[in-house]
């Protein structure tokens, strides 16, 4: 079971526009390298790799040496793990609404 | 606000004072919700509690019944009288969420013989400070719609 730390790291991770176009990007293209996506998202390379590095951190992606270049992977789980939680509160909710409907209603 | 939140409506066919009642007085809410409380809903109060069975059912039974039990803390947060209350709470009970909290709001309005209400979880935000990358701090933007493109697109992917 993936800890709820996680979960939050990912939310937390995903909360910046620009890491979120970088997460979007690869999932939309597959692996880039640190240079590619800096051009994707118009920023310097030092600020991509910024993005990049907190992203790893919150393991939304990964990366691997080619070279002298680095390139950068999408890692479901996390993304899985934190739409599982999403999904799991809401449903609770669902549920709540019901037994609180039978609860006022004659 | 982002779309950094759960938010459910629901048309209730009963009196305001009765859904704001059942809402309000924490022993009927933990009727309901499948908690005991153990003191009022009052601002400013923190009220502990814990998850009973009734919270219990359908398919998640076997991830939640571990839970039974487990104490939950409601931070009150606003108590106005059949309009508003606001609590934060452990989003799930558990050690394991210890640290993550969020904002419930429920409001309430009035809509012909009955009434709409409206339930807000939001915030997820309770990460320790040390954790946080002030540059982002306050925006989250779009991304609870965007996990769910990104996950369309990895079941696609595992698809093919």
């Amino acid at each position: 079971m993936t800890s709820a730390t996680a979960v939050v790291s990912v939310f937390d991770a995903l909360g910046d526009p620009k890491r979120l176009q970088i997460v979007i990007g690869l999932c939309d293209t597959g692996p880039k390298s640190t240079l590619q996506v800096a051009q994707s998202i118009s920023l310097s390379r030092q600020a991509t790799t910024k993005h990049l590095e907190l992203l790893s951190v919150a393991g939304v992606v990964n990366s691997t040496k080619h070279g002298r270049q680095r390139v950068w992977t999408v890692q479901p789980q996390p993304l899985n793990a934190a739409g599982d939680y999403l999904t799991t509160l809401s449903a609770r909710w669902d549920r709540a609404i019901e037994r609180l409907r039978m609860f006022v209603e004659d | 606000m982002g779309t950094d939140r759960i938010e459910k409506h629901a048309l209730l066919k009963a009196p305001i004072a009765r859904v704001w009642d059942a809402i309000s007085d924490s022993q009927k809410f933990g009727t309901w919700f499948g908690m005991e409380v153990d003191g009022p809903f009052v601002e400013g109060a923190e009220v502990s509690g814990r998850i009973t069975e009734t919270s219990v059912d359908d398919d998640i039974a076997e991830k939640q019944r571990p839970y039974v039990g487990e104490p939950v803390t409601l931070w009150i947060v606003a108590v106005e009288p059949r309009r508003r209350l606001a609590f934060r709470w452990n989003a799930l009970p558990g050690p394991e969420f210890a640290d993550l909290t969020t904002l419930v709001e429920f409001t309430l309005s009035e809509d012909g013989d009955g009434v709409l209400l409206q339930i807000v979880e939001s915030g997820f935000d309770a990460l320790p400070d040390e954790h946080r990358d002030t540059t982002f701090q306050g925006n989250s933007e779009g991304w609870t719609i965007q996990l769910q493109l990104v996950g369309t697109y990895l079941d696609r992917e595992v698809d093919a």
